[in-house]
């Protein structure tokens, strides 16, 4: 089987992997194929430059970096004898949404233009159905506190938890479940006076002030959304700024480079 | 790479060859970031892209001369300056440096 094949294969299977290729220097064009336990097929080459390479491609992989890199004609740091473009194939970024109500539609939605996995997450068998989240990727019966003792382990700073539940009795431990993750996004939806009970009880419930401060709640940017799609929209928006440290205002606003 | 697989497919599957440019490295200002692919057939069809649709025209120029023998894979960079307005680059200021070659890997 080729390189090109295998990736190919990989790819279609959603199986996360690494592609190096030699940009610049000896063997030009030549392939390294690594995968998250950093085996690898192909050769750049040079043994050793094949297994600094692996390294890196594993640590990129983790990371969902893709970059290009420079080495020794053996993998040495610090020389530019060769240049090896590595291309982070991950698993995409996961969006978990507790509560199956209205909006919940409409940011898996938007969610999954944005390239996450969408799970919706509800208690309440009734309302969290394949049938009305057609466009989630997983729809999970459970409550949410004891969906994240299951899955909490695995989510890091790429992935994101949307509490729109708005209800204190699914909020509140699903708050304190989600504060305990490593996820780069935690909102939660609710007027400001939901915010503030919210808060109090988060507080009762033993959350510090630094916990509670992660949370993005009420949830959104400060768009004016109002139906459910606009505040997608304001979500995703937020969660982007969040993302890349953003103080999110009118590109006409604001000096420097775009992106 | 993902969006053009199935392109690629369908080309090697009806008899032709392909190149592919893939964006290794960007400075400054670029519409899209390192490991935005594009796939060019031997006819000269296109599947991806690379920058905001300005560079494409070039990257096809440059695949078709390395699938006709032309050239060599390697590194093509794309840049722009005030004073070279007309020359094909990138409006929005900044340089890519694509790595094109044969899918003969």
């Amino acid at each position: 089987m080729s390189r090109y094949d295998e990736l190919r294969d990989a790819l279609r299977a959603g199986e996360p992997l690494a592609l190096a290729t030699v940009v610049e220097g000896p063997n030009l064009g030549a392939k390294l194929l690594v995968r998250p336990d950093g085996q690898a097929s192909g050769s750049l080459g040079d043994a050793n430059l094949d297994r600094v390479v692996a390294r890196d491609a594993r640590g990129e992989l983790e990371a969902g970096l893709t970059s290009t890199r420079h080495y020794g004609a053996h993998g040495e740091a610090r020389e530019r004898d060769v240049s090896v473009f590595i291309e982070s194939f991950a698993l995409p970024p996961r969006m978990i949404i507790f509560g199956a109500v209205d909006f919940t539609a409409a940011l898996a939605k938007v969610a999954k233009v944005l390239g996450y996995r969408v799970t919706v997450c509800d208690a309440r068998a009734v309302f969290a159905t394949v049938l009305r989240f057609p466009m989630a990727d997983e729809v999970v019966n459970d409550w949410p506190d004891r969906y994240l003792a299951k899955v909490g382990e695995e989510l890091g700073p790429r992935d994101a938890i949307c509490v729109l539940t708005h209800d204190h009795k699914f909020d509140v431990p699903a708050i304190a479940a989600a504060v305990k993750t490593g996820v780069g996004y935690l909102g939660a939806m609710g007027s400001r006076r939901t915010h503030e009970q919210r808060t109090q009880r988060l507080r009762d419930a033993g959350l510090t002030d630094a916990e509670i401060a992660r949370v993005m709640s009420p949830i959104g940017l400060d768009i004016g959304a109002r139906t459910p799609e606009e505040t997608a929209v304001a979500v995703c928006a937020e969660v982007i700024a969040l993302r890349t440290g953003r103080r999110a205002q009118s590109l006409r606003d604001t000096a420097g480079p775009i992106h | 790479m993902k969006e053009v697989l199935d392109d690629i497919e369908r080309w090697r599957t009806s008899g032709h060859r392909v190149a592919i440019a893939r964006v290794v490295g960007i400075e400054g200002s670029s519409p899209r970031d390192p490991g935005a692919t594009m796939a060019v057939n031997d006819a000269g069809e296109v599947a991806g892209s690379v920058s905001g649709g300005c560079v494409e025209g070039a990257v096809v120029q440059e695949a078709l001369a390395i699938l006709a023998g032309e050239k060599q894979r390697g590194i093509v960079t794309f840049g722009y300056s005030d004073d070279e307005a007309f020359a094909v680059g990138l409006t929005c200021g900044g340089t890519i440096h694509l790595f094109v070659e044969p899918l003969d890997w």
